[in-house]
Parts: structure tokens; sequence; C-alpha cells
């Protein structure tokens, strides 16, 4: 019988004094400053002295039943059963006892097989979505994408050998769900969505007229079928229609390609917060492992990591130097398409005789 | 065909293959393995692995819902439903996460054991909307799931035209940064507005993210409608012996070329007989460079709060929007703080709902009508501290200075009297 009583409904968030972890709960507010030990491990200390690890390492965000009771086991064992994670996929031991720091990290590493970092000055986990595992837009795949490319960049995931931390994001359709990064990936498409005007009568036709940023959609009738036509001047390829409409479909295998974007910042650290800018577009959508991205980004690294100033971010150091040293720095060709087109561009543009001859 | 009664395929899987070795952990290598345990695995990555052939996708959405929720879960049918039984309906439960991520094991146990038990047990930690993403359920597998962890207090993510999801960043759990307490005003906001989350009835979705300080650990400045970020009013806290501590150990060179001369507003100078630190209070915008970098010996200031943005997304319709100040500062820490927030929120839910138009965010409407008119309709007087600058445009319409003219109505030109008796008479 009460397994057939529906359950409460509009419960709210969970109550998380349950889950904080014992020193966590008690130095509550009362945090007075943190070091970092060692790449993927900081330690807490309160103004009462008292000290809590966290041992950071990298997931793959995805992960079977099995593996999350192997994460517990390993808290339970070494970290009072606490765990937390973080907005990049990234898990937290938190450890109370000093004791417990090295056994709970050869585990990590050993037994769960997941690396320490993700640290300071370092490239932390690359924020990512569902790809073709399970989203119904993607033009790429996501965590496989993410598992080759960290492949290639562990060692800066280990480390903390960069001016200033770099967060990378992937993001499998221009919805862009893992939003802006320091780094990020972009599927890219270049044809107008193509119509399936038989399956049109799905959905309320306005709500697709209405989600077109550039008014090209506009209703039509088509062998009889009420159904909509793209002005294919105005489309930008977008895909938002996609988005709301099965029947348009925008993605093509043939011709999809991925582009990179630097230079987006969250935090207000020296520079306002800022929107990531196109480095370098047409690369090529190859799975299993997009080795042309991982090589894409290692030379945005490299340039980063021999050209910037300790603390600056990779927007920053570009700020600094210069967009054309930038594209010289990289060999990324500078190109017509690099210049901004949208409302904003004039904004955009140097609006001075400043320039570095 | 169900989800749990799906025949394990043989795995055919050359491409995926390429993604099980190598030094970052392989979500396929745990899912292989897996699927020794839980057959419509096998199915599911057979599946990928065409997509991987084609470079295509094969996931169509549906739309599924709890009852008596409009939203949280996010369904999912595959093409290849012929092939793939086991994938016919293989949907995703969004699961409002416990504020800051943090867990204990019971919690963790109970999510994937509710995973298992109904559907692929395939959990994702976390969805970018800051919900736990459980994977794999049939229609059924879904509810069933949804009730079970319901049944032990846990509740269902938002999706639609409503309120979503709430996230926050670790905040007074375990930062010395924090200037409110982002779990506690987290789960407040999820709370008071359950209802909201649960039941889309706005023109579109609305994203709250907390950030404890402008380090902004969560994104919410271009990843929320209303970005709540702590700061601080009055000075920061300086420890000069702790400064003096700093500058022998890294030495004067370090802090000139790292912090004195990166903050952005120029506040900072240094004494160097005294190794002291000059700071110009009233000109810090609490960017936290300086304190990030010297943690121990500066220190974000007593008198703490908040500031309110609006207006972050994505790309969709116009371009980026990037949240902006609304409310410069105020205070969050008792309940009556609390209750001017939610009100404060239910004003602009009220009058962005009112006037905006389907599918617009709130960062767009206030685009398309002028902060000013929003301003008037929220409640809120204009402050120099939410823009950058003033505006260039000479083209302005004064309220103020638009007086009735002789003979006609502010604004009317030509005059009304040499019109009106005409009009008047052709109409007779
Ligand atoms: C049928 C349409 C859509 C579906 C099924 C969908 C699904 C999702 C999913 C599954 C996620 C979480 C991704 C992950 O972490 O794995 C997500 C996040 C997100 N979605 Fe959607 N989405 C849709 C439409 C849109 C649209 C139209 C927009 C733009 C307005 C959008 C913007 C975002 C953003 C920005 C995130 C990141 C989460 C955040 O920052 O809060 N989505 N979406
Ligand atoms: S970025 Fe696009 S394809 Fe990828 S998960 Fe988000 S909506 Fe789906
Ligand atoms: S792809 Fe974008 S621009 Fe083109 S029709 Fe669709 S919504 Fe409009
Ligand atoms: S946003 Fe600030 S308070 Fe929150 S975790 Fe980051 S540094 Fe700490
Ligand atoms: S917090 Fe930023 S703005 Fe304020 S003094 Fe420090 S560096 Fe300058």
């Amino acid at each position: 019988m009460s397994e057939k009583k529906m359950a409460p409904r509009d419960q709210g968030a969970p109550d998380y004094t349950k889950y904080l972890h014992p020193v966590m709960a008690k130095n509550y507010g009362k945090w007075d400053y943190h070091e970092r030990v060692r790449p993927g491990v900081l330690l807490h200390v309160g103004t009462s002295g008292d000290k809590l690890w966290s041992v950071r390492a990298g997931s793959p965000r995805t992960m079977s039943a099995d593996t999350v009771r192997k994460i517990c086991d390993i808290a339970d064992k070494y970290c009072q059963g606490h765990v937390r994670f973080t907005s990049r996929s990234n898990i937290e031991f938190l450890v109370g006892n000093e004791a417990d720091l090295k056994p709970l990290i050869t585990t990590v590493e050993g037994d769960l097989g997941w690396p320490l970092g993700g640290t300071g000055p370092s490239v932390s986990n690359v924020s990512h979505t569902q790809g073709w595992l399970h989203c119904n837009l993607p033009g790429s795949d996501a965590a496989g994408s993410v598992k080759a490319l960290m492949d290639d960049l562990i060692d800066e995931f280990k480390n903390e050998s960069l001016p200033n931390r770099v967060h990378i994001s992937s993001s499998c359709c221009q919805i862009n769900c893992a939003s802006h990064g320091d780094i990020s990936i972009i599927v890219q498409h270049h044809h107008p969505p193509r119509i399936n005007h038989k399956d049109m009568q799905i959905c309320e036709l306005p709500k697709v007229v209405a989600i077109c940023p550039v008014a090209a959609i506009r209703p039509a009738v088509v062998d009889g079928v009420e159904t909509v036509e793209v002005v294919e001047e105005k489309c930008m390829y977008c895909g938002a229609c996609h988005g709301q409409c099965p029947s348009m479909e925008i993605r093509d295998s043939d011709t999809d390609t991925l582009s990179i974007w630097v230079g987006g910042k969250m935090s207000n650290a020296r520079s306002k917060p800022s929107f990531m800018k196109l480095a370098v577009w047409g690369l090529p959508n190859n799975p299993p492992r997009w080795p042309e991205v991982s090589n894409a980004v290692r030379k945005i690294l490299k340039a980063y990591k021999e050209g910037a100033k300790d603390w600056e971010r990779v927007g920053e150091w570009i700020e600094r130097i210069g967009w054309q040293r930038f594209f010289e720095k990289t060999g990324f060709k500078f190109t017509k398409y690099h210049i901004d087109d949208s409302p904003e561009a004039l904004s955009t543009f140097n609006r001075s005789a400043q320039i570095r001859i | 065909m169900s989800v749990l009664e799906a025949k394990a395929m043989p795995l055919n899987t050359p491409m995926l293959n390429e993604l099980e070795s190598g030094p970052w952990p392989s979500f396929f290598k745990d899912l292989k393995e897996y699927s020794k345990k839980k057959p419509v695995v096998t199915q599911l990555l057979n599946q990928l692995e065409e997509s991987y052939e084609n470079r295509w996708n094969y996931w169509l959405g549906k739309i599924i819902n709890v009852p008596g929720y409009g939203g949280g879960v996010i369904a999912r049918v595959s093409e290849k439903a012929a092939k793939y039984p086991g994938l016919a309906n293989f949907h995703t439960v969004r699961v409002i996460e416990p504020p800051g991520w943090v867990y204990n094991t019971k919690a963790l146990r109970e999510l994937a054991d509710a995973a298992e038990k109904n559907g692929a047990g395939i959990i994702q930690l976390h969805g970018m909307s800051g919900d736990i993403l459980l994977l794999g359920f049939d229609d059924a597998g879904a509810m069933q799931c949804a009730e079970d962890l319901m049944h032990q207090g846990w509740d269902i993510g938002g999706s639609g035209a409503a309120m979503r999801t709430l996230q926050c960043c670790v905040g007074q759990a375990r930062c010395e940064m924090a200037c409110y307490d982002t779990m506690k005003v987290t789960k407040h906001l999820t709370d008071t507005f359950i209802a909201f989350l649960h039941r889309p009835e706005f023109v579109y979705k609305f994203k709250f993210k907390l950030s404890g300080c402008p380090n902004d650990c969560s994104n919410s400045i271009v990843r929320s409608d209303m970005p709540i970020i702590g700061t601080w009013r009055g000075a920061m806290k300086v420890d000069q012996a702790k400064v003096a501590e700093f500058i022998d150990a890294k030495g004067l060179d370090y802090v000139v070329n790292n912090v004195i001369t990166r903050c952005p507003t120029n506040c900072l100078s240094v004494k160097s007989a005294t190794k002291e630190l000059v700071v110009d209070h009233e000109n810090c915008v609490r960017c936290m460079h300086c304190i990030n970098v010297m943690h121990k010996a500066l220190k974000v200031g007593d008198d703490k709060g908040v500031t309110i943005l609006i207006g972050g997304k994505r790309t969709l319709k116009i371009g980026d929007t990037m949240g902006f100040v609304l409310v410069p500062f105020m205070k969050l820490e008792t309940d009556e703080d609390l209750d001017k927030l939610t009100s404060f929120v239910e004003r602009v839910w009220e009058f962005w709902n009112d006037n905006g138009m389907d599918h617009e965010r709130v960062g767009e409407f206030i685009h398309r009508i002028g902060m000013g008119t929003f301003l008037d309709g929220v409640g809120v007087e204009p402050d120099a501290r939410m823009i950058a600058r003033p505006r260039v445009t000479p083209y302005i319409k004064f309220e103020e200075l638009g007086p009735a003219r002789l003979g006609g109505e502010s604004g009317q030109n030509p005059p009304v009297w040499t019109r009106e008796p005409e009009a008047a008479e052709a109409m007779d």
C-alpha cells in the first residue's frame, strides 16, 4: 500500500546541512584561509584552527551506478562519508584527518583511476553536456570529445604550471549549454535548415517562426500543406529553429565543422567579465578523438603559457598583446569571418589610431 | 520494450574502443563494464558507436511529465528503436541537487539505487543546469524513479518556461571569500518558489545562479537571468603584519608586478620602507584580485551583502547578454532580508511576465523596452552604478520637459487647434 502512495510534491532543494562534512558544518562561515598543498589538494583552515583537505579529481561526469557506489566506498573509508562536486564536474573528496590523505590519494588515483588536479593555475575539467549520448540536437559528441581532449591535456590538469586557471568548455550545438570559457569548442553549421514539410504539423507553427533571431522563417504552403519556409539570405544557420522543431534539420554530417573561441571569463578579478571571441574555425568534426581540436587547443595553451603574465587569464593576455599578435603566435589565420557583423559590430572595431606596427 | 527488460547485444564499438585507454577517466570503459550488469547499456553504446561512425544523432525529443509537474523529465526516444528496442524510450530525470553539490554517501547511494532499479543506472554529476541527471528510463521507469526519490525527500528539477533549478558556489561551507550564505539563499529561493519551478507559467525560462563573491565560481553573470553575487560595503580588511610577511616571502617586485599594478582601478600602493599596503577603499570595485593573491593578509570587509544583477544568458536570440547591475548592494542575512529579496523577485517576474513576449528572456525584454522603463516597472530608482557610462545619443524624450503647448496637448505637432475644428465639421 505504502508503495503505491504518491510521494509528496514540491519538497524543494535537499537539506544540505545533513550533507556537510563535520568540519564544514563546524566552521561554516568561519573560514580563515586556504592553501594549495599540491596540485589537486586544497587545505582550508578555519579561524578555529580546524583543517579540511579537499582532494580534487577529474571525473568523467557520466558514470554508472556502480562507479557512484565506488566513490561512496572510498568516501566512507577516508572522508567520513562526505564528498562534493564542482561546477566543472570535478569531484572533491573531503578529508578531516590528515592521516587519511595519503591512502585516499592512492585509492583515487589507483583504484578509481581518476587523476588529481584542476586546482590553481591549471586546465580544469571541461564543461560539457550530452552530445550523441543523450541530446536531440547535437552535431558532435560531448563526453567522448572531452575524454579525447583531456587525455591530451592531462599534464596541464595535473600540474599548476599555467599563468592562471584555464576553463575549457565544449558544446555540441550552438545553444552552447557548456557556456563561455577561456577556450570553448562549438559546433558550426553551414547551411540553412532542411525542412521536412510532411512532418510540419507536429507543433504550433508560430513558435518556430517566433524563435528565429533574424526573422528568416515565414509561414508558407507547400504542396497544400501548411508549413514554413526559410529566407536563405537572412538565415545565419544558428539552428534555433531546430531546437524548437525537429522537422527543421540544421545538422549535416558532411559539412558541419567545429570552431574554437577564446577569452570568456566570468570572474570579476582584474578585468570585467568577458565573452569569448572567435579564434579559429573550420576544424573537422572528427570522431573518435578529434585530433585537430586538441591540436588547436594546444597551440593556444602554448602561446598563452609562453606569453601571459602570472594571473592573466587567456582573454586578458590577448587584450594586452593585441589580437594581431594572438593570431601570429598561434598561427591561426585571421579572416573576414573573425570580424563581427552583429548589431554590436561597430563597437568591436578598432576605433582609434592605436596600432602595433 | 522497456528499459529494464532490454536484452544484451554483443558490443560492436571499434571507434568507441579508442576512448577506452588514456589517462583521463573513460565514461565508455565504465559503461562497458556496467553493461555486463545492465543489458540496455549495450544497446546504448552500440547506438553511440553508430553516431560516431556516421557523425549523426539518433535521439528525438518528446514530452512526458511526472504527475502534478510540468517539467523535469527530458524525454528521449531513439530513431533506431527497431534495432535497439531498449532505447525506444530513454529519458533523463532531472533532480534538484543539494546546494553547493555537497553529499553524504547515503544520499549518493539513494541516487545510484533509484537510477539502477528503475532505469539504465547512468548518472551525471552534474548537468550544466546544476541538476543531478539520471539517464535512461522508459515512461514507467521515469515515473517510478521520481516517486522513489521523492519518497526519500528529493525533488525533481525544472525545465521549460519556468524557474529553473538553482545553482550556487560552495560559499560559507568552505570558502573564506564568501560574503553571504549562498547555500541557504539557494535553498530559500528554491523552496519559496518551488511551484514556479515545477509548473512552467512564465513567458520563458528564468535562471538564478548564486556566487558568494565576485570571483563568481557559479558563473552566474553569463549563465543566469538573475545573478546574485556576494560583496561588501566599506573597507576590506588589511592585516599589515601579514602583508609584511607576504612581502618578505615573495619579494617586493612580486607584490608590485602581481598585485599593485594589476588593480583595475589603481587603488593600491605599497610603502616599501614599512612594507605596508595602502588601499584607496573608496575606489575599490571589489574585483577580488588582490584578495585572491594575498588571501591571508587581505580579507573581504565585515559589512557583507550582495549585488543583484539581471539579464545574463547565452546567444539565443539577440546574442549573448552579460548580467548587469540592478541592485548595487543589499544585505542578505536576516529573514527580513530574504523576504525583501523574494518580494523583489516577484516584482521583476510580474512586470516581465505581464509585458514580455513569448520566448523573451528578461535580458532581452529589458533590451527591447529600455532599462529606464524597466526600472519604473519594477520600482527601482536609477543608480549610476548600474551603468558603465551615461548615454551618448541626444535623442531623448524628457517626461518633465515636454509641458503642454498653447492650445494643445504636450507632444502634439502640429498644434491641434488648426485642424480639429475642420475635422470635427467634416465628421458632422
Ligand atoms: C528542446 C530543446 C532543448 C533541450 C532538450 C535542452 C536540454 C538541455 C539539457 C539536457 C541541458 C543540460 C546539459 C547538460 O549538462 O548535459 C541544457 C542546458 C542548457 N540549455 Fe537547454 N535545451 C533545449 C533548449 C535550449 C534553448 C532553446 C536554450 C537557449 C535559450 C538552451 C540553453 C541552455 C543553456 C544555456 C544550458 C546550460 C545550463 C545553464 O547554464 O543553466 N536550451 N539544456
Ligand atoms: S549544446 Fe546543444 S546538443 Fe549539446 S546538450 Fe546542449 S542543447 Fe544538446
Ligand atoms: S537556422 Fe537560425 S537563422 Fe536560420 S531559420 Fe533557423 S532560427 Fe532562423
Ligand atoms: S564565488 Fe567566491 S565565495 Fe564562492 S566559492 Fe568562489 S571564491 Fe568562494
Ligand atoms: S579588490 Fe580589486 S579593485 Fe579592490 S583593491 Fe583589490 S585589486 Fe583593486
